[in-house]
């Protein structure tokens, strides 16, 4: 059986100015892959991510984002994926229900799939009590379980997270990935960045972004060996500060 | 005595956002609040800072009362809050040298604090404070806390959002400002800093969780756990918390830590519940307690 691709980057680079923050970066990430994508700050991370969601042109090289070209199919790349970040998810001034009907509509759901959808939502996450309270009053662990829930609504092909656990208090962090792993489980490919590093380790394979290059690309066994390292902190501060 | 808090709580409407807590933190030791968002570690910083009352209890910073000595500590203290709060259209030099002022000081009085962060900013003195990369700011920060040479450091979260090696830099930074003698109370989400700190309180929920030294904490730890890995994690974690004699699963990098609630717990027969139940490759071996197992533990009670 041949594995499907669904994220295919060939020497992807972006300019700004005379700055190289993206330098013929390249990469193929499967079905169901969860995909780390990690960086110190200012690597290049964030400025990769905005040309594979196609909201930033690349300067050169190509990319396709689940069957999509990013020069000239950014519409359909925006339909087929979910995104969330941690400075940016849901609206804290809409409660729970109006921000799944909001992003339910803006990814085009009927009414009744919306409330299908809806329902299901609270029920899995347990959010009766709190389906009419406003997102803002919730603990940031809840939101950021609600947010990534809502970015699958529409049963998107590729998720990509932010830094989705940031500050997040331990427990709710791993309910967050064991969110994770059940979509890829059922076939959704995860691409998520983070600075904690245990979470590198819980990514099928784990991409280093240093000065906008990808210095290492492997699963975090191989790059555990590799480095001699014990944990992926140790290859990661190898990496990023030589 | 450096940082003295007894019984204090703070309220927001119906939200209990510090509930009782006392610390003492004493004079040079880098003391650190380990929690999440929403623990209530901010609200801690704004009193000890003099910015906000509490509702009960009472506090003193260098020997300073919080509510009677206002003036007298913020002319002692240093503080770096969470959010970047210098101002983004001053240059870097520009900020370094208002806070020198207020202070009634000047930068070449007390360079020598900040020389070691601030000659990694010094090349870029005269870009815009709003216009630096994140761990920058984070540096031009610590530098103005600082620069009136305070008996006792703040910083709420300083390294939260900041990559590893940016991180690893700035708490190396913390503990040659240790050796100056300055009394430090940081605050962190990140648990594996928690070891970098001579002392540390879990707080939750505007609670202590304990206090207590790092290796002291994980020493606490009150069962037997073990690594277990397999073929496939998510089945893996889908079995152990359904295995009848779990008390705890939670993912750790590689590996589930796991934890039995009998006492005779016998690793053979978790190995052999999971190869029944279709698991692969399994890996089931006693590890060390973390201050994040500890941390969980303690949070889930």
């Amino acid at each position: 059986m041949k594995e499907e691709t669904v994220i295919k980057v060939e020497g992807l680079t972006k300019v700004f100015g005379d700055f190289t923050a993206v330098n013929k970066i390249s990469f193929h990430v499967r079905k169901g892959e969860i995909f780390g994508f990690l960086g110190a700050n200012g690597a290049g991370k964030t400025t990769a991510m905005k040309m594979l969601i196609g909201i930033s042109a690349p300067s050169s090289g190509s990319a396709n984002v689940a069957g999509f070209d990013v020069y000239t199919q950014t519409e359909d790349i925006k339909k087929s994926i979910g995104y969330m970040s941690q400075k940016f998810a849901l609206y804290d001034d809409l409660t729970v229900k109006e921000n799944i009907r909001f992003f339910g509509g803006i990814y085009g759901l009927s009414k009744a799939r919306i409330s299908q959808k809806s329902n299901l939502l609270i029920e899995e996450l347990g959010l009766e009590k709190v389906a009419h309270s406003l997102v803002g009053s919730l603990p940031l662990g809840w939101k950021q379980k609600i947010a990534f829930s809502v970015s699958l609504l529409h049963d998107p092909k590729i998720v990509f997270l932010d830094e989705p656990t940031g500050g997040v208090d331990p427990i709710t962090r791993r309910q967050f990935w064991e969110m994770i792993y059940k979509a890829a489980n059922n076939g959704t490919t995860i691409f998520v960045t983070t600075h904690y590093m245990d979470e590198a380790e819980y990514c099928d394979r784990v991409s280093i972004m240093v000065d906008g290059n990808i210095e290492a690309l492997d699963t975090p066994k191989n790059l555990k060996t590799h480095f001699g390292s014990d944990s992926m902190n140790e290859v990661f501060l190898k990496l990023a500060r030589s | 005595m450096s940082i003295r808090i007894d019984h204090i709580s703070k309220s927001y409407g119906k939200v209990n956002a510090l509930d009782d807590i006392s610390i003492q933190v004493d004079q040079g030791e880098l003391f650190g609040l380990i929690g999440p968002d929403g623990a209530g570690k901010t609200t801690l910083f704004r009193i000890l800072t003099t910015l906000l009352l509490p509702d009960h209890g009472s506090a003193s910073v260098a020997g300073y009362d919080i509510i009677a000595d206002f003036k007298a500590i913020r002319k002692q203290v240093g503080y770096m809050p969470g959010r970047f709060s210098l101002y983004q259209d001053l240059t870097v030099e520009e900020n370094l040298r208002f806070f020198a002022t207020i202070f009634g000081t000047t930068i070449a009085e007390n360079y020598d604090l900040i020389r070691d962060i601030y000659v990694q900013i010094e090349p870029f003195k005269n870009r815009r404070a709003g216009k630096l990369s994140g761990g920058m700011k984070q540096k031009l920060a610590l530098s103005c806390a600082l620069i009136h040479k305070p008996e006792v450091l703040f910083l709420d979260e300083p390294t939260t959002g900041v990559d590893p090696v940016s991180r690893k830099e700035f708490w190396e930074m913390l503990k040659r400002l240790q050796d100056k003698g300055i009394t430090i109370l940081v605050s962190t989400p990140y648990m594996d800093e928690a070891a970098l700190c001579d002392r540390i309180a879990l707080i939750q929920n505007g609670r202590i969780l304990e206090i207590d030294t790092p290796k002291a904490i994980v020493e606490h730890y009150p069962k037997p756990i073990f690594d277990v890995g397999a073929h496939n994690t998510y089945l893996l974690i889908e079995k152990l918390n359904a295995y009848a004699h779990k008390h705890s699963v939670f993912p750790f990098g590689e590996y589930i830590h796991y934890t039995d609630q009998r006492d005779g717990f016998d690793p053979l027969e978790l190995r052999t519940y999971l190869k029944n139940e279709g698991l692969q490759n399994i890996h089931i071996e006693r590890t060390k307690a973390t201050i994040e197992d500890t941390f969980m533990e303690l949070a889930k009670q």
